[in-house]
């Protein structure tokens, strides 16, 4: 068994929306190891949004300890748990929350700038490369709005690979795109898959667990399945298999 | 943090946004550069009736007979006789705080010089008066001791006499001009003053010995005053002192009476015109200052309204390890550089307008290098002040909220 990443004990977290109290998460426990790659899936309300905000030290839970990388995530501050984010977690989003009229290798750059410790010309050099590991080595000064939604989405993941980090979390991050470049991302995460990197993959699309190795769902704010993938489907074969589009002809 | 970091992120922001940026700067801009320019044109004004002051002598004491009643009834000052030629003397030999002094008679009459006259009068005075009054001699030479020893028939006069009796521009030195019937021969031109700021022509002007006017033009023994130069204008009141002192002691009055002469200085006129100036200028600097907040406010609002449409872009620095303090401190660098660059082109700005205010309108302007460091640390303070505000806004967000915001 390989290292643990993320450790969930009996994770609450509750919301107090007027006079009344909402479960969101009504204890969820989990462990996720180092080379894994999860899909977390659930309706809306089933809680996903929640644990993914607390597995992204976004939000801190009511009660229940979570160790991120064999720390303890529940009684750091804020600022505290800004740095964990910068060192430990790379996020990718549905909408790819890149910043507007900037370049692919300054978005790449934004978590080493707060980053003290990492040069400018280190800063450069590994955003060129995470570029390069997406597949957008020829698309480096390119701005956030020359580029298609694939593209972006790619500098988003060059984003979340920049800082090398622990796990990289992704929410609905194939939501926006079209079924084709879809499994061009997918693509792409089960390359980092394979090359050793921890994700975890937030959506509501049952069709995506196929091209994970490990699946939780949830329901209600409880973890009503954990299934290890046996047939991990390769999204190269899916793709390969998708009729032609005329426009990428 | 990285302070360099933080101060790029905030420039690739700017960056992002020029017109955005330019147009808060601008509330900036004016607002200092009318600081500037209002404060240019103000201490301008001050200087040059200040210039104008110290052109008719700014440390000069007039000093002439006055105050004395007889049989109840206040005389004219002019009609009265206290003043002596003794008392001058006196005074020039005792007074250590006075640099100049010269005794003051006055003929008026119309002068002739071939076939033009010109009504003026001839001021009998020492050489000390040039002195007293920043007069300097162009052309030819002052007094001799002889002249004023023999009350010696010569003058020295001053500009628009010289375009009125020798119009058609002969040389006047060694020309005789007649003042009632008494011939006096030029022997100098007085270098042109043109008018003074209580639009009186410092032209129109000639001087005699004062043993000529007294003795040939006038037959008196009395002055009509005296006019001195304290060392320093800082000193007038001490020699004003001194001159009080003397002057009793030599009239005999009795420490009951009132002085029977009055002393006037130009310092009075000074403070009064600088009291002046000073309200003009503090009130032009009022409406600049209200302009300089009216632009930090502008640079609040945009600040917020940016905020506001940045907060996704907020959210998501958060999310990659932005912590409170970088944010509110990438927002007040952002306001901070809009309103220092705002403020630099508002200083060219101000400093521009004033010289073409001066070059066009030639008004007197002064820049006064404290005007525009004031303004300028004023301006740099407004982006702190202002832009506190919306970065503390952007700071308090919470990361979750940000990153959902449409």
């Amino acid at each position: 068994m390989s290292k643990t990443v993320i450790e969930l004990q009996n994770i609450k977290r509750n919301f107090v929306v007027g006079d009344e109290i909402v479960h969101a998460l009504r204890g969820i426990s989990f462990k996720i190891c180092e080379g894994e790659f999860v899909t977390i899936m659930g309706t809306s309300g089933s809680g996903k949004s929640t644990l993914l905000n607390t597995l992204g030290c976004l939000d801190t839970p009511t009660s229940g300890e979570y160790y991120l990388d064999g720390i303890s995530v529940r009684t750091m501050s804020k600022s505290q748990r800004a740095i964990l984010r910068n060192r430990k977690i790379g996020f990718v989003f549905q909408n790819y929350n890149l910043l507007p009229k900037t370049t692919a290798v300054a978005n790449v750059e934004l978590p080493l700038m707060y980053n003290p410790a990492v040069s400018a010309a280190e800063r450069k050099r590994r955003a060129v490369e995470a570029l390069i590991a997406v597949g957008l080595g020829d698309r480096l000064e390119h701005k956030s709005n020359q580029m298609s939604g694939g593209q972006m989405q790619r500098v988003a993941i060059a984003r979340a690979l920049v800082n090398n980090p622990a796990v990289i979390l992704a929410d609905e991050a194939t939501g926006n795109l079209d079924t084709r470049t879809s499994f061009e991302i997918l693509v792409l995460f089960q390359k980092l898959h394979a090359e050793g990197r921890t994700i975890i993959f937030v959506t509501h699309n049952p069709d995506l667990s196929q091209y994970s190795s490990r699946n939780i769902r949830l329901r209600d704010g409880h973890v009503i399945e954990d299934t290890i993938n046996q047939r991990v489907l390769s999204a190269a074969e899916a793709l390969a298999a998708l009729p032609k589009n005329d426009d990428d002809a | 943090m990285n302070g360099t970091n933080l101060f790029k992120i905030a420039l690739r922001a700017l960056a992002n946004n020029k017109l955005r940026a330019f147009l808060t700067m601008l509330g900036i801009i004016i607002g200092v550069a009318s600081v500037i320019a209002m404060l240019a044109i103000g201490q301008g004004s001050k200087r040059s009736i200040q210039q104008q002051i110290s052109e008719m002598g700014s440390n000069m004491i007039m000093i002439h007979p006055g105050a004395e009643m007889r049989g109840g009834v206040r005389q004219d000052p002019s009609a009265m006789q206290t003043l002596k030629l003794e008392n001058y003397e006196k005074l020039r030999d005792e007074c250590i705080y006075l640099a100049a002094i010269s005794p003051n008679v006055s003929s008026s009459g119309q002068l002739i010089a071939g076939s033009n006259n010109y009504p003026s009068s001839v001021t009998g005075c020492s050489n000390d008066y040039l002195e007293i009054r920043q007069l300097t001699v162009e052309q030819g030479e002052a007094f001799s001791d002889n002249d004023i020893r023999t009350a010696a028939k010569v003058c020295i006069i001053g500009k628009t006499i010289v375009d009125n009796l020798f119009p058609d521009g002969t040389d006047p030195i060694g020309k005789i001009i007649r003042c009632n019937k008494i011939p006096l021969r030029v022997i100098g031109v007085l270098k042109s003053k043109g008018y003074n700021s209580m639009g009186q022509d410092q032209d129109d002007i000639v001087l005699s010995p004062y043993t000529t006017v007294m003795k040939r033009l006038l037959a008196q023994t009395y002055l009509s005053g005296i006019f001195a130069s304290a060392l320093t204008e800082d000193m007038t009141q001490e020699a004003v002192d001194e001159i009080t002192t003397v002057l009793r002691r030599e009239h005999k009055l009795k420490s009951t009476d009132d002085d029977d002469f009055t002393i006037r200085t130009q310092q009075e006129l000074s403070s009064m015109l600088n009291t002046t100036t000073d309200l003009m200028t503090t009130l032009l600097a009022c409406i600049a200052g209200i302009s300089l907040v009216v632009g930090g406010i502008g640079i609040m609002n945009i600040m917020y309204v940016s905020v506001t449409e940045r907060t996704r872009e907020i959210g998501l620095r958060m999310s990659v390890g932005a912590r409170g303090i970088d944010i509110l401190s990438q927002f007040l660098i952002e306001s901070v550089l809009i309103s220092i660059t705002g403020g630099l082109i508002g200083v060219i700005l101000g400093c521009g307008a004033s010289f073409v205010i001066k070059t066009v309108a030639h008004w007197p302007v002064f820049i006064q290098p404290w005007s525009v460091l004031l303004s300028f640390a004023v301006c740099t303070l407004t982006g702190v002040f202002f832009g506190w505000y919306p970065a503390k806004k952007a700071a308090d967000l919470d990361p979750i909220e940000a990153l959902r915001y449409e």
